[in-house]
């Protein structure tokens, strides 16, 4: 990656050119948080220098869970030269003038701002250093700094960041794109388990999230929305719902059609969150008809077989000709696969507090992912300019996702400007199921070819899913065409087909990916199997000895997946392992978010069919630099486990256009009794440091199906599990 | 109808209806916000609270059931020896992703050790199971339980 940066710099401020993003902005706009302290001298949007040296740094992204609240500003700690004891971080407002865009998602965060934000902080140290030097009347390249202070060695003489802090001010900013930075070895701060920032906080049970906030005269409301989704309010008891103790307003929402702003619905306000939970049971709503009302998982499931015998609507991928390398196979597998709708279920249901000043602009506290896309809904849909609403973003009680839609800001925003008064709107968890952005179902029906020495020679896949047309797939729904093994395997051919979709879906935790890796990396475990060959050394000979395959943002490296793979087989003993019966252990490898990951999981099943995940390894390649080893860790291990849940546990089913299941009960999430011990291993290669809250995730599921076709000789082909297939 | 409660060593009032589950008050009239809503059916454990030491769904307890037993919420842990110990221990292994769970879990595990003070693997499975934990950090909450209780512990 690198930084479009002007080499522009003058005294006093340097000039944003139209090519450069946060950062310059960053030095050139002074930051409004927390500037007004007394003797608080900032150095830029990111850092402020108390006296006594305490520096704050702004923590510009939402905390979702990914630690970026930590780890983003321990890379300008670092840089900076400050003891991390010393650092406060506050969480930014969303405010892209100055950071840029602040969003959660792709796992992003470190890739994007791993040089960027270590170069804020070199840029203020070197201002500080400035700062002595010209106190001091010596040359800046003689002075150097240590923890917070700056040092001129030959003289002795020491000045701590405190006391030049206000001397900054007259300083030139130097050029960001050439200011030095510390040679990794150097580093104090970067590469240091560091537990999260907010523990302490965390683990007394502090106000931090969106749920937790309060304004003075704020009432609290609930929304109900049709089960079929977009559909109109026919009619609603208003007036029972008012006479309920406590319920302050309830009125019809008229909402809009597009399924990811402000739906028809009816919100009922009140002076307690229970209070009006209570009024909404009173409603007695009646929903107008509605053209998706018919769709079901069943019809849907049934359309992709009918669309699989004919050919795909479009073809994504055609290299030689599979179909005629199927014939010359010496053995052919087919199989379809299938995975289901699934749901978010972040802890934290969805909520969003909103409050009008008498000037009419709008304030925001809401755990989001994508402040930016919420203040354009709230604008649009409300009538507002953008720039009259503030958004304060609390820490999120998960995300995984569904926090980038901004629907309960748009809910709470209306609401409270209905009700006259600031209102925080709270989800049911049964809102949070019935009506969220579904990670879409979608149906492979795939045919390979091996040749007599058991190389794969043919692979086929029609993949059907959601859609207008191939080429307008519904969110997260679509499949790129260098899909592994496509470029890996000489004949082959790729083609998708769509159906119409009135669900609304979204990115889930890798997106795409966490479906994908499922199929493409069980079926090659079915071809392992079927040409009599251990599944590790069978993908390792498909990976091939290549180093790059492709180029650009489409590369994939299958050095590095070797190595991973590799890494993954030595530390789960693979193959040395001697197995109880019905205990299996499988393999899966996958590329995702910039990150090569490969894991085994060791599964037993019951005489009943349950499968219980014993263990599991994944080794790592996210390039030379962990930042936080602790939260890392912590990512990779949850991620896993994650993907264990969805695999085992979790299927959304649309029934009568609307979404049948309800809460934990009827939608599981993974607990600790099925919980496996998980090791990791970061390898450290050469590459550029990249993200970890997602790509962990894919790989954990096609390796348990294959560990559970080891034990059982059972193949997993539709998720979630299905124990009645298993049982002995 | 006015309620006193004894939380977390106090005596506070709040003046709801009878079938508001203890979480709602605790949240919205009380202003004490470490019990966490997470699914309202006793599900997931979020909003575990103890009343006289033992843990309750607080989602699923109306308030007109409390009586004068004595509420302890993560808030009030702390000042109970075991409860501070087991808040070290989450900080020690840097437990949390989001968060939002952990004041449950800690209620949970806080309420496991008094009952036994030194868990089996097995024992933990069955007095942890009730709370979920959507960023899935089991294994460091299984370390912090063993570490609290003086356990030696696989990391």
């Amino acid at each position: 990656m690198t930084l479009e940066l002007t080499g522009t710099s003058r005294r006093g401020f340097i000039q944003a050119s139209a090519s450069a993003a946060g950062l310059l902005l960053a030095f050139q706009i002074a930051p409004k948080a927390g500037a007004a302290e007394a003797g608080v001298k900032p150095l830029n949007a990111y850092v402020r220098v108390a006296p006594d040296g305490m520096v704050t740094i702004m923590a510009k992204n939402p905390e979702i869970g990914q630690g970026v609240k930590t780890s983003l500003p321990m890379l300008i700690a670092e840089e900076l030269d400050v003891p991390w004891e010393n650092v406060r971080i506050e969480q930014a407002d969303s405010d892209p003038k100055l950071y840029g865009r602040q969003f959660a998602g792709g796992s992003m965060a470190t890739p994007l701002h791993w040089e960027e934000l270590r170069r804020v902080g070199a840029v203020a140290r070197a201002m500080l250093i400035e700062a002595a030097a010209l106190a001091w009347n010596c040359p800046a390249g003689e002075c150097s700094t240590d923890r917070g202070m700056v040092i001129h060695a030959s003289t002795k003489r020491r000045a701590s960041y405190g006391s030049l802090a206000g001397q900054c001010a007259g300083v030139a900013v130097p050029d960001a794109r050439s200011v030095a930075v510390k040679d990794p070895k150097d580093y104090r701060i970067i590469g240091k388990a560091t537990p999260q920032y907010d523990t302490a906080r965390i683990v007394t049970g502090q106000p931090l999230f969106g749920i937790d906030v309060r304004r003075p005269g704020m009432l609290y409301a609930t929304y109900e929305k049709a089960p079929v989704f977009g559909a109109k309010v026919a009619s609603a008891d208003v007036a029972a719902a008012k006479a309920v103790k406590g319920v302050k307003d309830a009125f019809v929402v008229e909402g809009g059609e597009n399924l990811s702003g402000l739906l028809p619905g009816v919100a009922v306000v009140g002076d307690s969150w229970w209070a009006a939970r209570k009024g909404r049971d009173k409603l007695a709503v009646k929903w107008a008809a509605h053209p998706t009302s018919a769709q079901s998982s069943a019809g849907f499931a049934k359309r992709a077989g009918e669309l699989s015998a004919g050919a795909p609507q479009k073809v994504i991928r055609k290299d030689g000709d599979a179909d005629q390398a199927l014939k010359g196979a010496a053995k052919t597998v087919k199989a379809a696969y299938a995975y289901p709708f699934l749901a978010h279920v972040a802890m934290e249901p969805m909520n969003c507090t909103a409050e009008f000043g008498k000037d009419g602009k709008l304030e925001i506290w809401a755990p989001t992912q994508n402040p930016e896309s919420g203040r354009q809904l709230v604008a649009q849909t409300l009538g507002l300019k953008p720039d009259d609403i503030t958004i304060h973003m609390t820490r999120c009680g998960g995300g995984f996702g569904r926090r980038l839609s901004n629907d309960y800001m748009v809910e709470a925003a209306w609401i409270a400007r209905a009700a006259k008064a600031p209102v925080k709107l709270v989800w049911t968890r049964e809102d949070d199921i019935k009506h969220d952005f579904y990670r879409p179902a979608g149906f492979h029906f795939l045919e390979a070819g091996l040749d007599a020495q058991g190389n794969v020679v043919a692979w086929k896949n029609h993949f059907v899913t959601f859609g207008e047309a191939p080429d307008k797939p519904a969110s997260s729904a679509g499949m790129g065409p260098n899909e592994f093994p496509g470029r890996f395997v000489k004949d082959c051919q790729v083609g998708v087909s769509t159906m119409p979709l009135g669900v609304p879906t979204g990115p889930l935790r890798a997106p795409g990916s966490n479906a994908l890796a499922f199929v493409h990396q069980s079926m090659i475990d079915e071809l392992a199997h079927a040409a009599g060959q251990d599944p590790v050394a069978f993908q390792l000979k498909l990976l091939g000895d290549q180093k790059l395959v492709g180029e650009g943002p489409s590369a994939f490296n299958a050095e590095r997946m070797r190595g991973v793979l590799k890494a993954v087989a030595e530390m789960s003993g693979w193959g040395k392992t001697k197995l109880p019966a019905r205990t299996g252990m499988g393999v899966a490898c996958y590329f995702s978010h910039l990150g090569y990951f490969a894991e085994v999981v060791r599964a037993r099943v019951d005489a009943a069919g349950k499968v219980k995940p014993e263990k599991v390894w994944v080794a790592v390649d996210v390039g030379h630099q962990i930042v936080n080893p602790s939260g890392a860790m912590n990512q990779v291990q949850g991620a896993a486990i994650d993907g264990l849940s969805h695999a085992l546990f979790q299927k959304v089913t649309i029934e009568n256009g609307a979404v049948a299941q309800n809460n934990f009960y009827d939608y599981p999430v993974l607990r600790m009794a099925d919980a496996p011990p998980v090791e990791v291993k970061f390898l450290k290669t050469a590459y550029p440091p990249t993200g970890l809250g997602e790509p962990a995730l894919p790989p954990a599921l096609p390796a348990l199906c294959n560990a559970i076709f080891a034990a059982t000789g059972v193949r997993i082909r539709e998720l979630p599990v299905d124990a009645r297939l298993l049982r002995t | 109808m006015a309620y006193k409660l004894n939380v977390n060593g106090k005596v506070l009032t709040a003046d709801v209806e009878p079938d508001t589950p203890l979480l709602w008050t605790l949240r919205d009239t009380l202003g004490i916000t470490g019990p966490k809503f997470g699914c309202g059916v006793g599900q997931c454990g979020a909003c575990t609270v103890h009343l006289e030491g033992q843990p309750v769904r607080s989602c699923s307890t109306p308030v007109s059931t409390v009586g004068e037993k004595r509420i302890t919420t993560i808030e009030g842990l702390g000042a109970d020896p075991l409860g501070k110990k087991l808040q070290a221990a989450w900080a020690e292994f840097d437990v949390a992703q989001c968060g939002y769970c952990q004041p449950g879990q800690i209620m949970s595990a806080s309420a496991l050790l008094k009952a036994k003070p030194r868990p089996s693997d097995a024992d933990i499975d069955a007095a942890m199971s009730g709370n979920i934990c959507r960023c899935a950090t089991y294994n460091r909450i299984r370390a912090a339980i063993k570490r609290a209780s003086g356990q030696p512990v696989e990391v």
